[in-house]
């Protein structure tokens, strides 16, 4: 499967966060680099959405679809620092 | 930004093949910076929805936004968009969304903009902005596109030469006359063609995943930095 970019979650994640989230810095749990969320690897599928650390590839965080609403599991991002 | 806006088909526009433009009047849009998209939901009568991002050809301060889109061949969106949604159709759209892949008109250092096939639509906003800003600004576009006929907005990009420097570089089948074989870009066409790392540009690469990893990765071994190639990717080949 091939991968997008971060670019592509901004109307995604604006239904969490209220706000634009792609130049949002985000820390890597896994490798520690901080980068924009638009330069994120993002998989998208039916089943939900991967997005992966363009330095290491570790699994960030993945959003899945309940009931019509976002879900978002943030446990792979060590610190999220908004625009 | 995150809210569901109804737009209406104003007019479409065939402009390759396989795509075409399409003009939507969205109350209370609003306006959009160069480079951004917009979420487009489809929902069918089951309730099933799918929702895409297209990037917006236009940037202005106006509720008309133009989009340009490509059809893929195995699209759950795409073929809808470019073969059947007729003029008067409703859609639902989101944003203006992102603020990363963004050129603004007050923005003064040299800009290299890359694009690959339909990656053209979000570099198209940024060369009209720049244009009806009156930027002076240095503009250079590397356009990879298949053929001749694949070109978006072939005769407005001709048209604002005057405003930016163009280098087209086709894959599969060259204009006739044309002084080259058709062939993919390379690191060498890339070193050609582009405005060189000492000058600091800021370069916007969009199209395909393989095409902007490629070009991306080429443009720091050219001595980019990295801070300054933004890239956008959307999948396909």
């Amino acid at each position: 499967m091939t991968h997008v970019d971060g670019n592509v979650l901004a109307g995604t994640l604006s239904e969490i966060f209220e706000q634009d989230m792609t130049t949002a810095a985000g820390e890597c749990a896994g490798c520690g680099h901080t980068a924009e969320l638009a330069v994120a690897l993002v998989y998208l599928s039916g089943a939900g959405t991967v997005v992966r650390c363009s330095t290491c590839g570790d699994v960030l965080f993945t959003i899945i679809d309940v009931d019509g609403h976002p879900r978002i599991n943030l446990s792979g991002v060590a610190l999220l620092r908004m625009p | 930004m995150g809210r569901w806006k109804s737009g209406r088909v104003v007019s479409t526009r065939e402009e390759t093949p396989s795509g075409r433009s399409i003009v939507l009047d969205v109350p209370g849009w609003g306006g959009n910076i160069a480079g951004q998209h917009v979420d487009v939901r489809l929902t069918a009568e089951d309730g099933y929805t799918a929702t895409r991002s297209y990037s917006i050809a236009s940037a202005d301060g106006s509720d008309r936004i133009e989009l340009a889109v490509d059809r893929l061949p195995d699209g759950e969106v795409s073929p809808f968009l470019v073969d059947v949604l007729a003029v008067g159709d409703e859609l639902e759209v989101r944003g203006p969304l992102g603020g990363w892949f963004v050129w603004k008109p007050e923005q003064t250092e040299p800009v290299q903009l890359i694009a690959g096939g339909s990656g053209i639509v979000p570099i198209v906003a940024m060369i009209r902005a720049h244009a009806a800003a009156g930027s002076r600004a240095r503009f250079e576009l590397l356009y990879s596109v298949r053929t001749p006929s694949d070109v978006f907005f072939a005769s407005e990009l001709e048209g604002l030469t005057t405003t930016y420097g163009r280098t087209t570089v086709y894959t599969r089948e060259v204009p006739t006359g044309w002084p080259v074989l058709p062939g993919r870009v390379t690191r060498e066409v890339l070193a050609e063609h582009t405005i060189p790392a000492s000058e600091r540009p800021s370069v916007f690469v969009c199209g395909p995943t393989g095409f902007v990893e490629a070009i991306a990765d080429w443009l720091v071994e050219l001595g980019h930095d990295p801070a300054r190639v933004k890239t956008e990717r959307f999948g396909g080949t």
